[in-house]
């Protein structure tokens, strides 16, 4: 007697590509950045990245475990991504209480709270991040000098961020070095210095199709356009501050951004807006993060609003 | 040579797992059993006009079209019928069936004779023909559309009034991984697809008739290339490899380049499509008398000892089929009628094979079993994908919710079912069982509204 056969709706065929994996190359595209990390940050940044990410995962199996009783989600990576985007996003002499503290916001209040991963609104590490710039605001601006002090933790030696000179009207955009910008000896949080380590991480999300092009490309475009129509240059605007790992690693995270490319292109030109407006005009030298989650929160409006062409529907004419 | 023409929205990238694709067309003896199922086209089913004890013949029809929309049946082998009645098909279902025992004579009858006989026509009647004869010859030849759809040709020949059809566009796409039929075909009988394909062009009044083929199967392109190069009614042109440009509004756009309007019947873009195994079969046909009685099938899987392509009568077992290839392998879990993507999953492996059977495809335990379905995280993969432009995110949660008029409202009808949500989904979601059930459950509740109206008015 042979078994009885399996039946089962079609297809009967699925992509090799998981959750999991999409979760693991985004940590594997963040390796260069976190390569520069470390060399120019040395063990303040090892510091903070252990922490931040110890402190997500912890966050999350306790939540899983004690609180919402759905089955835990720390093998899908997604606890340690966040982790180590929120680290990336902290100055590098940060203490480690703080730290912790911003774990437990971006897990807890920025992705349980909502039920878990694919149901929070906002960006989980940038609510963490913002979570702390508000409470904390000297130890969040207070930025370790690259190269210098690669061996010192709580207390390296300080300076200011390119944008926040500029904003104090210290330097001005002819001061600023951009290769230094290019290959991250610049101050500012840990992960965003390098632009070549996040272009590098970019390009390999786009040719392993994790993310398209629709997002960074957008917000870049409409950035560097608006730099140059207000008279700035625009190479600082791009290279400096949250600009690079914002856009193509934190404004490109798959549950808060819209779903079809037409609505992400709309997306990324609104928080490359709103990020000139912050940075020209606004209190704050740095407004990527307060662009992305501003956009975050319209995600469900453009989702509403903005579908994707449907085949062989025209629009009605009237 | 342009760039390879394809379908302007969505679509995906599949491993093509073409297992049988060196392979040529194995003839399969004629079976000593066959049952013919009453149901195996689209449209109303046959009715038997035979009975238990008569004598048959091979292409004799056994059953007649019922209404327009049906199809007649022959019989692919000669002998007695020794039952008319309820049998259960592939799926486990019952349905009306005619079961023929073989006589002797018919089984020691050598294969590639019966395929090999003399012509009926000569050019010179197939070129006298008209438009109208070659449909009614269609049509008592009992063809269906061969790529799976089984939707009667005579029907699709005659579009309803009002349209009138510009391009014949013979689909050899064959998108479906694994499938090698209609690759198969085109090789070894690629004259008799371009008189098929003329023919079924003069029967539908157009000027021009285009045979789409997929760029994967590069050797055919250039064989039919070169048959039809001094041809100015037909021409060949090949297509991106993409899921699922062989569907049929997928495959009028990547052609034509118009989009079927949603609601509308594909023949408002001014294309009719016929697979390259119907334009074969109109061959057949028109030339020998011959019905549609046997067609190219797949049998193909991992395991399968011998992958290949079975030019075999229609109505023999699906197992007697499998056994040509070596037999149903050991660590078979799931057998599947068609693609991976579209196909059904077989319950009953000694179900007669039926006209729309392209490809017996076995999988092993490990490919047959799904993954476990993890939350969506939005990645917007299944938008991407989608073919008709949708959000399966969203219209499969609102049909799992029950929201039916939202999920209309999102044209949840505009659906293929072609399954390249479900295929790209990283969480495994089963978008497209939800889907379906979505869209059985607006058709339910349609037809009831109609019902309803019904009644009403007849108060």
């Amino acid at each position: 007697m042979e078994r009885p056969l399996i039946i089962s709706a079609p297809p009967h065929i699925h992509t090799q590509r998981t959750v999991r994996s999409c979760m693991w190359h985004v940590v594997a595209a963040l390796m260069p950045a976190l390569l520069c990390a470390l060399f120019y940050f040395g063990i303040g940044a090892a510091v903070v990245i252990v922490t931040s990410i110890i402190g997500c995962v912890i966050t999350e199996y306790l939540i899983t475990r004690f609180m919402s009783g759905h089955p835990t989600t720390i093998a899908n990576g997604s606890a340690v991504l966040t982790g180590l985007l929120l680290a990336f996003n902290l100055p590098s002499n940060l203490p480690v209480w703080i730290i912790l503290i911003g774990s437990v916001v971006a897990i807890g209040i920025g992705k349980m709270a909502f039920g878990g991963l694919g149901c929070n609104i906002f960006n989980p590490a940038l609510v963490g991040r913002v979570f702390l710039l508000l409470s904390f605001p000297a130890q969040m601006t207070t930025w370790p000098l690259p190269s210098v002090n690669r061996w010192m933790y709580p207390d390296a030696a300080t300076g200011a961020t390119p944008l926040g000179l500029l904003k104090q009207g210290i330097m001005t955009f002819d001061d600023i070095n951009l290769t230094d910008c290019l290959l991250g000896a610049i101050g500012g949080s840990l992960g965003e210095v390098s632009a070549i380590a996040l272009l590098l991480g970019g390009i390999y999300l786009l040719a392993t199709r994790i993310i398209s092009w629709h997002i960074p490309v957008s917000i870049l475009a409409t950035v560097a356009l608006l730099s140059v129509c207000i008279g700035v240059n625009p190479w600082v605007e791009l290279l400096s501050g949250g600009m690079l790992l914002g856009a193509i690693f934190m404004a490109t995270d798959y549950v808060t951004s819209p779903m079809c490319h037409r609505g992400m292109i709309v997306y990324g030109i609104m928080i490359g807006v709103i990020t000139i407006i912050i940075r020209q005009w606004g209190a704050y030298p740095e407004g990527m993060s307060f662009a992305i989650l501003l956009m975050n929160g319209c995600t469900p409006l453009i989702n509403r609003y903005i579908k994707p062409r449907k085949f062989g529907e025209r629009r009605a004419k009237r | 040579m342009n760039k390879p023409r394809t379908f302007s929205t969505g679509g995906i990238h599949l491993d093509e797992n073409k297992l049988s694709g060196l392979q040529l067309v194995t003839f399969v003896d004629l079976p000593r059993e066959v049952t013919m199922l009453m149901n195996q086209h689209a449209g109303n089913p046959a009715r038997p006009v035979v009975e238990k004890g008569d004598h048959v013949k091979r292409g004799d029809v056994i059953a007649n079209a019922d209404g327009l929309v049906s199809a007649y049946i022959h019989s692919p082998i000669s002998g007695e019928v020794t039952s008319v009645g309820m049998v259960k098909d592939a799926y486990g279902k019952p349905c009306e069936g005619i079961t023929i025992k073989s006589d002797p004579i018919d089984y020691n009858i050598d294969i590639e004779e019966v395929h090999e006989r003399e012509a009926v026509r000569t050019n010179d009647d197939i070129a006298s023909l008209t438009p109208d004869e070659i449909v009614s010859i269609v049509k008592e030849a009992g063809i269906v559309g061969l790529g799976g759809a089984t939707f009667p040709t005579h029907v699709k020949l005659s579009p309803p009034p009002g349209f009138k059809p510009e391009i014949l566009i013979i689909n050899g796409a064959e998108c479906e991984p694994y499938l090698t039929n209609d690759h198969a075909l085109m090789l070894a009988h690629p004259d008799e697809i371009i008189e098929g394909t003329r023919l079924l062009r003069r029967a539908t009044h157009v000027p021009r008739a285009v045979i789409a083929i997929e760029s994967n199967k590069p050797d055919a392109i250039r064989l039919l290339w070169g048959k039809t190069a001094g041809l100015d009614d037909i021409t060949v042109m090949p297509l991106k490899t993409k899921y699922p440009q062989g569907c049929e509004k997928q495959l009028i756009e990547a052609v034509t380049g118009r989009q079927v309007p949603s609601g509308s019947l594909p023949v408002a873009t001014g294309a009719i499509v016929q697979n390259v195994a119907t334009a074969y079969a109109v061959h057949r046909a028109v030339r020998y008398d011959e019905p549609l009685m046997k067609r190219i099938i797949t049998v193909t899987g991992d395991s399968v000892r011998f992958p290949g392509n079975y030019h075999c009568s229609i109505g023999r077992s699906l197992r007697s089929i499998i056994e040509q290839a070596g037999g149903l392998p050991d660590d078979t879990a799931k057998v599947i009628l068609g693609g991976p993507m579209m196909g059904r999953t077989v319950e009953n492996l000694d179900a007669p094979s039926t006209k729309g059977v392209s490809c017996i495809l076995i999988l092993d335990d490990k490919q047959a079993r799904r993954r476990e379905a993890e939350p969506c995280i939005r990645c917007g993969a299944c938008v991407n994908a989608c073919p008709m432009g949708l959000e399966p995110f969203l219209i499969s949660t609102l049909a799992r919710k029950g929201r039916m008029e939202d999920a209309a409202h999102e044209k949840i009808m505009n659906c293929i079912e072609c399954g390249s949500c479900n295929y790209a989904c990283p969480a495994a979601r089963p978008l497209l069982d939800y889907i379906r059930l979505g869209k059985i459950g607006i058709k339910a509740v349609s037809k009831d509204k109609k019902k309803k109206l019904i009644k009403w008015k007849g108060h």
